[in-house]
């Protein structure tokens, strides 16, 4: 740890180069905290939009014509509409009607931040779930009914876990594209990784250099993320599907 | 479908018309929300909250004309930029498909505001050609920074649809003595435009929608604008309001897109 910090320091001596997030302990911590509250903000919303989304798919293929529209409704004002507009409506015009507790906001801009995005990829998640619904057969379906599974236990047993994995290959594009619009939270001051980079390359006069750690972060997150779902993909993988 | 008979797909959706059910549930929606705040806390503020977004409209329909300008000339550049990097992906020349992986996949993964940070500080705000300096004002700079993952995705667009040209068709060309470019230009490229408008407009919509990052880097647009009126008035029952207007601006605006889009998709699928 020492040797790699001692060398970006020389680096910095010589070329100019300068990476402080390896060699100023302030920075790198600065740098990491950022880093963890990135992961974080996706973790949040990918587990809430994967619930609600399968929530709101189900919604959007019910029985009742006022539910399905609503759902529907939903889907298309969040996809329609963009999304930093949506986080400043949570953040600035939802924010201030919340009560405050022992003087403190309920909800920071870190937490306004994950209802905003989970209710934006929700309405992704939703469209891809119901896109894997439809890819199951119907025969499959009316087989299960056939053998006495209620309507519940058809979703749960049957359509559910086929949806799953035909969604999963879109799942992962969703996914990428929610790390992504986590650099949104930016703009309402959630300490993630651009604002934290954005802090350090104000003081620091170092925007190429930090300009360029975050991009290879951000493709080395999105990298990860293909890497695991494709390991996913082949673990979950039904015999009789597919090529 | 008989009734009772489970099904777990949705129906199809009702009605073609761009007021369509849902769209007005969706407009309401914004609405309600809005007109009910204005109506509860009008009596007691001078200016109603209808007043004062009548009294901002013209200027927040400069902003939105704004991000429009932006939408269309960046969709301009990283159509003609992705259309050459799509070639250079399906070339037969290893380096050259191999380095255009790379930069698709590059601008592809990176966030749209990290891309627009990288341009907006790392390339000039003028520049000089022998005695002539020409200025590089910051929304030009932010219309190149949407352009990039535009390009990437165009890109891929294009690489996609020529694949999905069955093979047979190449064989074909070259039984019949149609050099490769011949075939690409004569066979493959007219049936890929069909394939490649409906996911070009797709990424229309999302551009759009993605014009308003140019505030967080200082461009006049209309999220600029908006959060200028808000400090000038001080007004915190104008907040919702206001907000919801823009959304629906958007919403007017993008919803056609992707109603038409998914018309297309259906009718070349």
């Amino acid at each position: 740890m020492d040797d790699v910090a001692a060398w970006f320091l020389a680096l910095y001596k010589t070329t100019g180069i300068k990476l402080t997030i390896f060699y100023d302990g302030y920075d790198r911590n600065r740098f990491l905290e950022g880093l963890v509250t990135t992961v974080k903000l996706s973790a949040y919303c990918l587990v809430g939009s994967l619930v609600l989304g399968a929530l709101v798919a189900m919604l959007q293929g019910a029985r009742t014509a006022a539910v399905r529209r609503t759902a529907s409704a939903y889907v298309e004002l969040f996809r329609n509409t963009p999304p930093l507009v949506q986080l400043y409506f949570f953040y600035f015009a939802l924010g201030p009607l919340l009560p405050k507790v022992d003087g403190a906001p309920l909800l920071g801009s870190f937490g306004w931040a994950v209802v905003s995005l989970t209710l934006l990829e929700t309405a992704f998640a939703a469209e891809i779930y119901r896109a894997g619904i439809e890819a199951v057969p119907k025969e499959m379906v009316e087989a299960a009914a056939s053998l006495g599974f209620s309507r519940m236990q058809v979703y749960r047993q049957v359509v559910f876990p086929l949806a799953l994995r035909a969604s999963l290959p879109a799942m992962t594009n969703n996914l990428v594209n929610l790390v992504k619009t986590t650099t949104l939270a930016y703009a309402i001051a959630v300490p993630e990784l651009v604002y934290m980079s954005a802090q350090i390359w104000s003081e620091q006069v170092n925007v190429p250099e930090m300009m360029i750690v975050l991009l290879v972060c951000y493709v080395a997150m999105v990298g990860a993320i293909n890497q695991l779902m494709q390991w996913l993909e082949a673990r979950l993988r039904v015999p009789g599907f597919g090529q | 479908m008989s009734a009772g008979r489970p099904s777990f797909a949705a129906p199809p959706r009702e009605g073609n018309g761009l007021l369509s059910a849902q769209t007005g549930a969706a407009l309401a929606a914004i609405f309600v929300a809005s007109v009910a705040v204005a109506q509860i806390q009008a009596p007691l503020a001078k200016p109603s909250v209808l007043e004062l977004l009548a009294k901002w409209t013209p200027l927040l329909a400069t902003g939105f004309v704004f991000n429009l300008l932006i939408s269309f000339f960046a969709m301009a550049v990283g159509t003609v930029a992705g259309l050459l990097l799509g070639f250079a992906r399906i070339s037969l020349l290893r380096p050259v498909s191999g380095v255009s992986w790379v930069v698709v996949q590059f601008f592809r993964n990176s966030p749209w505001l990290v891309l627009l940070f990288f341009v907006m500080y790392l390339l000039p705000f003028q520049f000089r050609v022998g005695d002539m300096t020409i200025p590089f004002p910051d929304w030009i700079k932010a219309t190149l920074g949407l352009a990039l993952p535009i390009m990437a995705n165009v890109a891929e667009i294009v690489r996609g649809a020529v694949q999905s040209i069955p093979t047979a068709q190449w064989d074909a060309a070259r039984s019949l003595a149609f050099s490769r470019r011949q075939t690409l230009w004569k066979i493959i490229l007219p049936q890929c435009v069909k394939r490649m408008l409906p996911p070009w407009m797709n990424w229309y919509a999302i551009l759009t929608m993605a014009t308003t990052l140019a505030s967080i880097v200082g461009v006049s647009e209309v999220m600029t604008i908006t959060l200028r009126i808000t400090n000038a008035e001080g007004r915190t029952d104008l907040l919702i309001p206001i907000y919801s207007y823009v959304l629906l601006w958007f919403f007017l605006y993008c919803y056609p897109i992707s109603r038409w889009t998914r018309r297309l998709e259906a009718r070349y699928a």
